[in-house]
């Protein structure tokens, strides 16, 4: 018999990567290729969706099937994970995209979304969507778009353009674009719109009228693990089976299918989801309530969700600004040449603070400056401030989940530091566990899609696979572990009003 | 015996050349110093810049010394980033070999353990990273041996430890075993150190072919080898390409 694997697509804001898996889960073979970023403006930052399908087709898909010396005829499901909110409006008749791809980084919104939330509220979209107005959303850049794009709107409202997150965009050109292309998205996506009910998991008539949105130019949302169509283009006859914002496809790539089971991954910025099953949680503690998947006809499984804008990229900043390192891993050589941080506090609040304090007038801070203070100590302020930012998520999902975290599961490029993984144990006072598979992302593309087809059975199958490959526990005294924790709070506050608008 | 390689000497001059004064040259200053064609002065600059040591400003197209240069003498190879670096590798090595997997460098005639993956069946195990093994008893140090990453001459001086009947504790033993390893290009210890435990590792290279770690699986001599006591070939062959691909990740091309 020949052997049959699952295909992911893990569309990412700086490359694009296709992975094979096969049954036991484990990666055989990848492609990738980097995109270009535009950043015509400050605050701007936009992708050309027509170079990203490009390199799909001609780079990334072909080298993982070279890579795995297979034909697409042994693939029995395509996967495709995405960065979430980004952006993008496309002419239905010729699939060329209206400008170039909006992302989620961008903040020109910022003005538009300070008066909306001035003037209408945040409940008024919490209680609808679940979320509150920021710059991360679709909705204010489809706006935007309106505003700025002359007939844009009338365009839309005939259904000549469509709109999309980058796995719509993906998914329609694979299934055919002009050509009977399929125009749809899951409910994970569509949860980072500020469009869809997050009860009913349809798009929402007040929040469409809200911002002026047609319904003409929205895709359909389905399941995140059923099988929508068959490939076209590419891939022909390869039925595509799932599709999942990246970080919810990392909780289902950590199998964190049970309530209270949660993942955090660790990369420029991170991202910590907890499940809260098919109890939809709303958040008194600064966290975002979304979709966590949708199998098939199942009932919606929701997540509580905690971002941090700025871990890793504070290693980067460290070495590329500061010029104290020569690569993120060495933080950690540095940061064990000294005993503690020496009293030594930083508050990466580079563009305000994310959850759970939502501070956009926060900016960085370095607390505690003596003579007595060395690069060392400043090497271990900069891994602790992750830890930190992790342990105040994480007291915000204990008060608002019914069921506290027992365990965190990582993942992503920081978890190859050795101190920092044992610093978050001893933090979060509780395990801290690493998987055997770091790409959790593909991975959980990969297994939502294999899900669909009956390539795996069930999600105990897919929790056999899991398997872990290092663990750290907690050995930090709760007294020392207490007082460090008020002077990291104690910093935060320092951080708090430095900006003026 | 032949006579000096021109193209050796020639880059020794140019490397001179850069050390002098303000440090930064054109292509044309260079040839021009050194009586030398463009093109091959450009040929040999680009061959030192890919070995880095030679590095080329982006917006002035002038060449310096290369961070390389700095770091020559010392060997130096930051752990934290090699095992950032292997990561991906250790972790299929441990998935398609079904046992844990070690990664070994040198210190002070010891093999620190500085990256480990766990056996893949979720029973409780520990993190041995930070911890030290005896380069003479274990595949990853006789490895770290054979190939020159650690001096041998000490273990030669003395009586070498002996932990089970099965440790090489005679530097005869122990020179034989290292010549084999070099010549099959993989080293196995089994009950060298602990009754019933083995492990089988291959050699980790960094730029230029330099041996800068070990690799290896480790768990039970009977899970690790045959009924006559021979490792299997399949896990010899998994750690070798885990150890292979972690090489090329170092930037140590083919080999």
């Amino acid at each position: 018999m020949v052997e049959r694997y699952v295909m992911s697509i893990d569309q990412g804001t700086m490359s694009t990567r296709c992975i094979l898996f096969d049954h036991q889960g484990r990666l055989v073979s990848v492609g990738q290729r980097e995109h270009e970023q535009y950043f015509a403006k400050p605050g701007w930052a936009e992708h050309d969706p027509t170079e990203i399908w490009s390199h799909l087709r001609r780079a990334v898909v072909p080298r993982a099937l070279e890579g795995a010396g297979i034909r697409p005829e042994q693939i029995a499901a395509i996967g495709i994970a995405n960065q979430r909110e980004t952006t993008v409006v496309w002419d239905r008749r010729t699939g060329v995209p209206v400008g170039h791809a909006i992302t989620w980084q961008d903040t020109r919104t910022s003005g538009y979304v300070e008066e909306l939330r001035r003037t209408t509220g945040d409940d008024f979209f919490l209680e609808r969507c679940g979320l509150s107005p920021t710059t991360y959303f679709s909705a204010p850049r489809l706006r935007w778009l309106f505003d700025h794009v002359d007939g844009l709107r009338e365009r839309a409202e005939r259904g000549e353009v469509l709109f999309g997150t980058m796995e719509s965009w993906l998914i329609w050109n694979l299934t055919g674009g002009p050509d009977g292309g399929l125009h749809l998205t899951d409910a994970t996506n569509a949860s980072r719109t500020m469009l869809m009910n997050i009860r009913s998991l349809s798009w929402d008539d007040e929040l469409l009228a809200y911002f002026d949105v047609p319904r003409a130019m929205l895709p359909e949302i389905r399941s995140s693990a059923e099988c929508y169509g068959m490939a076209r283009a590419l891939l022909p006859d390869v039925p595509i089976c799932a599709a999942l914002g990246d970080q919810q496809a990392a909780l289902f790539g950590q199998t964190c299918f049970a309530p209270g089971e949660a993942k955090c991954t660790y990369g420029t910025g991170s991202f910590l989801l907890v499940n809260t099953g098919t109890e939809l949680v709303r958040s008194r503690h600064g966290l975002l309530t979304t979709v966590g998947y949708k199998v098939g006809d199942e009932p919606p499984v929701y997540a509580l969700e905690g971002p941090i804008a700025v871990t890793g990229s504070l290693v980067q900043w460290f070495r590329d600004r500061l010029g104290l390192i020569h690569s993120a891993p060495e933080i950690e050589t540095l940061a064990r040449g000294v005993e503690d941080n020496g009293g030594c506090y930083i508050v990466p609040a580079f563009s305000g603070l994310f959850a759970p304090h939502w501070r956009s007038d926060a900016r960085g801070v370095i607390v505690g400056l003596t003579s007595y203070i060395t690069k060392g100590h400043l090497a271990r302020a900069v891994l602790e401030a992750t830890g930190w930012q992790t342990r105040e998520v994480v007291d915000s999902m204990n008060a608002d989940s019914p069921r506290p975290l027992r365990q965190l599961k990582v993942d992503g490029g920081m978890t190859s530091n050795n101190l920092l993984m044992q610093f978050l144990a001893d933090v979060l006072d509780m395990p801290v566990v690493r998987p055997m598979v770091s790409e959790t992302v593909s991975l959980g593309a990969a297994y939502a899609a294999g899900l669909a087809s009956g390539y795996w059975p069930d999600l105990e199958g897919l929790r056999r696979n899991w398997h872990r490959a290092a663990q750290w526990m907690p050995t930090m005294d709760p007294a020392r572990r207490d007082a460090e924790y008020e002077s990291w709070q104690r910093a935060v506050e320092r951080s708090l009003g430095w900006a003026r608008s | 015996m032949a006579g000096p390689v021109q193209s050796i000497e020639r880059a020794a001059a140019i490397l001179r050349l850069l050390a002098q004064g303000s440090g930064r040259l054109s292509l044309g200053e260079v040839a021009a110093s050194l009586g030398l064609a463009k093109g091959t002065a450009h040929g040999i600059l680009r061959t030192l810049q890919s070995v880095d040591f030679v590095e080329q400003d982006k917006a002035t197209g002038k060449y310096q010394l290369g961070a390389a240069l700095l770091h020559l003498g010392t060997s130096y190879l930051d752990i934290n980033e090699l095992r950032s670096r292997s990561i991906n590798w250790t972790d299929a090595l441990a998935a398609r070999s079904g046992e844990a997997v070690r990664l070994g460098v040198p210190l002070e005639g010891k093999v620190l353990i500085v990256h480990h993956v766990f056996r893949p069946d979720d029973t409780f195990q520990t993190l041995d990273v930070g911890s030290l093994l005896p380069l003479h008893a274990s595949a990853l140090g006789k490895i770290l041996l054979a190939y020159g990453a650690t001096p041998l001459e000490p273990l030669m001086e003395t009586d070498l430890e002996s932990y089970t009947r099965h440790t090489l504790d005679s530097p005869q033993r122990l020179s034989r075993a290292l010549a084999e390893i070099r010549d099959t290009g993989w080293a196995f210890a089994a009950q060298e150190m602990m009754m019933g435990e083995a492990d089988i590792a291959a050699p980790i290279r960094g730029q230029g072919g330099l041996v800068v770690g070990a690799v290896g699986i480790s768990g039970a001599v009977d899970r690790l080898s045959d009924s006559k006591g021979r490792p299997h070939a399949s896990l010899v062959g998994l750690t070798r390409d885990a150890a292979r691909a972690i090489s090329r990740d170092l930037g140590a091309g083919r080999w």
